[in-house]
């Protein structure tokens, strides 16, 4: 026994040595969501290309994942070489100097290609701080078989009037369909980035211009209510603690009428092996009221390098593999062109075999109808559509969703909940220094 | 009995252990009890500036502080009551003779070696979940309408996961002591004709004593910080109806990564920690001398 | 010594008892059947027992993903060896205390386990910018560090307790026939410490093996451990529930198979001086 585990850990060792004489491991912190899991299994194209270079994952749970690699790069702890990101940090980080800028790509990279959209979300002073690996908005996404079976017809923009009607159309407790599923789980990036992007459709905001709260105001009532309604009457059991994934799961068995989340959800509703209801799902845009704006948002997830990494040349030639148009015809040629991560190039769009997927259009409309410097009805001191781009809003956002979430758990009234958002974001505002 | 030189080395062999754990309690504490005077937020290197007590008024004055107070409170205590009546009850049960103990005493005993992620996930999706969970199945087939535990219920459901992890513990030891008692003891009360309750309460109750204070001390530590269960299974919520302080405290400085906050709320959680320790050493003292 | 217990008796503690046994077994017993059945079989309702396709896919899945041997490698590393600094450390001072008791003995145990009630979130960082300074993050020695000082003052209480029931005399006569405190230590003490060491030494493998806190955040790739490789399931994308299961019954397997074999070992050394 004693031998077999010396011999083992000889063997371990003598394996260290021979990659660690022949390559460069860069440790690439990542999302456990499908496109990043898939790309792990794509890695030998990569390895082909780069032979010197060896990668190590470490795969987290969104806000695990945030909270090691925002740890990280703030302590210069140097663990990771690529950090997965979202749209929230790059510009926060980029202006803190703590991301290596991208703008030296090279010219087949073709960086013009990114959507407009979301490569402004990523530059900060005209320096591109990350990479877009897939870039997402929100839009409804519905059963077309019991829209069907309501007697109702789905427009491409709908109101959320309309929503309510069909939701309560399509509603069949005793099936366990249920009219729709929406995020309820506490998070910033969970229920509030729904919650956000549909209040700046009722013409609600976070701020006013000199950064007083504003969920006293009337449009935030409005929205919760609704969100309420919705949820209690025609929403599944338990959904305080759905996020995207519970939502999905409960999407792809047949139990929701609609479920309005992120873009990239379709390719999972629509693969027929994960979805028992991939040949009957339809899209439309995010609702409205008729105000202007819509209840959708944008978001993408980014490669960026950290500042003080050893391994700058290693990393880049790893985001600039992964978010080049060479990957998405990998995917296309191994998964099926529905697979491909979507969202970040205009190229993309062109191609007439991407554009017979079902969903790709109402993805570009939906990418194209948000604007994260223009986002509610009134004007605002901040950018982002779903999330207020200062570096406390994580923690604000999150303790405002908690209390949203306990509202819809039925253990507070929506007043309560409005009213206690509005004592907790003064007070951590305060605190920060905002408002006096 | 003891030598001058045997004083001194074992002195000298006490101090290893000694040192390494001042280090490791006085180091960490004092950066954190700096750092608590500190406006110290991760996300804005170079703004660090002395302010006084801030955080620990922002602390204390938090809504959160007093949910999370009486959560840590109700679950250490719900945790340990449900441990220790049913270990006793468990021992009791184990400590008669019946066919195929060892393999009994080899399940009771597996959820002990569970990683409490792990736990708390298998609980939350298989057993909880009120749509897919095997909870809401057994309901639905039995006609009722599916609870939904982890919102209507979060504190107790997380109570549950917890107990279930820690029943093992409590049982083993409990058993262990009951094993050791004197058997001829009971069997003089019995032909003395004392009902089997008197049995217990007058003769057993009183030799688990010290296994039960040593129960109650040892969960006690590791109950002080749950953490993995919360996390995975609420987040803390509904609102803070699950957050206790050890939550309370990583949402202030690694969600938020108010490093400064989340110092002061380390201070102040320290510090009930060690009014519960002292608390808790006197309770021990007094039961395990002799 | 024997009771009479009567047949019917005993036939109903067994009913009882293995009722009761596989009610708190369940959760595991399920997870592992979940792990072998199809995504679609894992949530079906009325849910399968046993008569479903068996398919070991799931774990096909979550060894592609995840390299399982390493994260494996580590968590064996991890905790054997920071049970094993622990024992070197601990060995001594608990001998100290219990067979030379001084004034404040008690009080420095006392103290000890006190250092247990600290909240780990709250010294995070420190221990992070302190890690980072000392070169220790992701590093399988840091981890054996920060694990071996938590579980220090359980191990140190353990062992006391059991050293204290040895009799004294023993190791005076020892000290008589001339042996020195080494010898007195390793040809005494130890034999008669044996079932009650390797007790603490499973106990403190299990503690280490299970930590979640420090493993996950002073981690990323290369030290790692098995509580790291079950976070990146935590909350996955669509049907989970068989990768899930397989993922944690990999990770549980090694721990609950060593605690099965060795649990008589364990049991008799679990009293923290509970019993007389």
């Amino acid at each position: 026994m004693n031998t077999t585990f010396r011999a083992l850990m000889g063997a371990c060792a003598l394996a260290a040595l021979a990659t660690g004489a022949t390559s460069e491991t860069i440790t690439v912190a990542t999302v456990n969501n499908g496109d990043m899991i898939r790309m792990q299994g794509l890695m030998d194209d990569f390895y082909a290309k780069h032979p010197d270079i060896e990668v190590e994952w470490v795969t987290l749970e969104e806000n695990v994942l945030r909270q090691r690699v925002t740890q990280d790069v703030a302590t210069k702890g140097g663990q990771f070489d690529v950090m997965t990101i979202g749209t929230y940090e790059v510009p926060i980080w980029g202006e803190r100097g703590w991301l290596v800028s991208l703008n030296d790509l090279p010219e087949s990279y073709d960086i013009d290609d990114l959507l407009p959209a979301i490569r402004d979300g990523l530059t900060v002073e005209g320096e591109l701080y990350a990479a877009p690996f897939y870039g997402e908005s929100s839009m409804v996404m519905y059963r077309t078989d019991l829209m069907e079976k309501a007697g109702l017809e789905m427009p491409g923009a709908p109101t959320w009037d309309f929503i309510k009607e069909a939701a309560a159309a399509m509603t069949d407790k005793d099936n366990e369909v249920y009219g729709i599923c929406l995020r309820g789980k506490a998070g910033w990036g969970e229920n509030m980035a729904f919650l956000t992007a549909m209040s700046n459709s009722f013409g609600a905001k976070w701020f006013d211009m000199d950064w007083k709260p504003q969920f006293d105001s009337e449009e935030w009532a409005t929205t919760l209510n609704t969100y309420l309604d919705l949820m209690n009457n025609f929403g599944p059991p338990g959904a305080s603690g759905n996020g995207f994934n519970e939502n999905l799961a409960l999407f792809q068995t047949g139990k929701c009428g609609m479920w309005i989340d992120a873009t990239v959800a379709a390719s999972f509703v629509t693969n027929p092996n994960d979805s028992q209801v991939a040949d009957s799902v339809g899209f439309a845009q995010a609702p409205d009221n008729g105000l202007g704006p819509r209840g959708n948002w944008l978001w993408a997830w980014n490669l960026g390098i950290p500042a003080g990494t050893q391994k700058v040349d290693a990393a880049k030639a790893f985001v600039e593999w992964a978010t080049s148009k060479d990957y998405t015809a990998l995917v296309a040629s191994k998964e099926g062109w529905a697979n491909v991560p979507p969202g970040t190039r205009q190229s993309l769009y062109e191609n007439p075999e991407y554009q017979s997927v079902p969903f790709a259009k109402m993805t570009l409309e939906s990418i194209l109808s948000a604007d994260p410097k223009n986002p509610t009805v009134d004007e605002v001191p901040y950018v982002g559509v779903q999330f207020v781009a200062i570096p406390e809003f994580q923690g604000i956002g999150t303790a405002v969703g908690q209390q949203f979430s306990a509202a819809l758990a039925g253990q507070m009234s929506a007043e309560q909940a409005l009213d206690n958002a509005q004592k907790l974001t003064e007070r951590e505002m305060m605190k920060a220094g905002y408002i006096k | 009995m003891a030598t001058k030189h045997s004083r001194m080395s074992a002195r000298l062999m006490i101090s290893p252990a000694v040192l390494l754990l001042l280090g490791w309690m006085l180091i960490p504490l004092s950066m954190t009890l700096y750092f608590s005077f500190l406006r110290y937020n991760l996300l804005m290197p170079g703004m660090e500036e002395f302010t006084g007590l801030t955080n620990y008024r922002f602390f204390l004055t938090d809504p959160a502080f007093f949910a999370a107070l009486w959560n840590t409170i109700a679950l250490v205590v719900g945790v340990l009551v449900v441990t220790v009546i049913g270990g006793i009850l468990l021992a009791l049960l184990l400590d008669q003779p019946f066919f195929g103990q060892g393999i009994v005493r080899i399940l009771v005993i597996a959820p002990f070696f569970v990683m409490p992620t792990v736990s708390a996930l298998v609980w939350k999706n298989m057993f909880m979940n009120p749509v897919n969970g095997l909870f809401a199945h057994a309901a639905k087939a039995l006609g009722l309408q599916p609870f939904d535990f982890l919102s209507s219920a979060p504190l107790a459901s997380i109570i549950g996961i917890v107990s279930w992890q820690w029943l093992p513990f409590a049982t083993l030891i409990l058993l262990t002591a009951l094993q050791s008692l004197d058997q001829e003891q009971l069997e003089a009360a019995e032909m003395d004709g004392a009902p089997w309750i008197k049995r217990f309460w007058y003769i057993m109750l009183p030799h688990l004593a010290r296994a039960i204070t040593v129960v109650i001390l040892i969960q006690t530590i590791f109950l002080l910080s749950v953490f993995a269960e919360i996390l995975v299974t609420t987040n803390g919520g509904p609102g803070t109806a699950s957050t206790n302080l050890t939550y309370l405290i990583y949402m202030q400085s690694l969600l938020q990564f108010d490093v400064g906050g989340g110092s002061a709320g380390g201070v102040v959680a320290i510090i009930l920690a060690n009014i519960v320790a002292i608390f808790l050493m006197r309770m021990i003292g007094k039961n395990l001398d002799a | 010594m024997a009771r009479s217990v009567s047949t019917q008796r005993k036939l109903i503690t067994t009913v009882f008892a293995w009722a009761i046994g596989i009610a708190i077994f369940f959760p595991i017993l399920w997870t592992i059947l979940t792990s072998f059945k199809t995504e679609a079989a894992a949530i079906a309702d009325p849910p399968v027992w046993f008569n479903f396709d068996w398919t070991v896919e799931n774990y096909a899945t979550v060894q592609e993903r995840s390299n399982y041997f390493r994260h494996f490698m580590n968590s064996m590393i991890i905790s054997g060896g920071s049970t094993l600094l622990g024992l070197i450390i601990a060995v001594p001072a608990a001998w100290s205390m219990a067979f030379v008791p001084a004034k404040r003995t008690k009080d420095v145990l006392m103290w000890m386990l006190s250092t247990k009630m600290l909240p780990p979130v709250g010294v995070l960082v420190p221990i992070y910018l302190l890690f980072r300074d000392l070169g220790l993050l992701d590093t399988r020695i840091g981890l054996v560090i920060v694990l071996t000082l938590i579980n220090l003052p359980i191990i140190v209480w353990m062992l006391y307790t059991y050293f204290k029931e040895i009799p004294g005399e023993i190791l005076e006569a020892a000290r008589m026939d001339g042996a020195s405190l080494r010898s007195e230590i390793i040809h005494v003490l130890t034999p008669m410490a044996i079932p009650g060491m390797a007790s603490t030494v499973l106990l403190n493998i299990i503690l280490a093996w299970n930590e979640a806190f420090w493993t996950l955040n002073l981690t990323a790739a290369k030290a790692a451990p098995l509580t790291a490789f079950i976070a990146s399931y935590s909350s996955p994308e669509g049907l989970f529930y068989a990768k899930l299961s397989a993922a944690s019954t990999m990770a549980i397997a090694p721990i609950l198979i060593m605690g099965w074999f060795s649990q008589k070992q364990l049991v008799r050394g679990l009293t923290f001086g509970a019993v007389k």
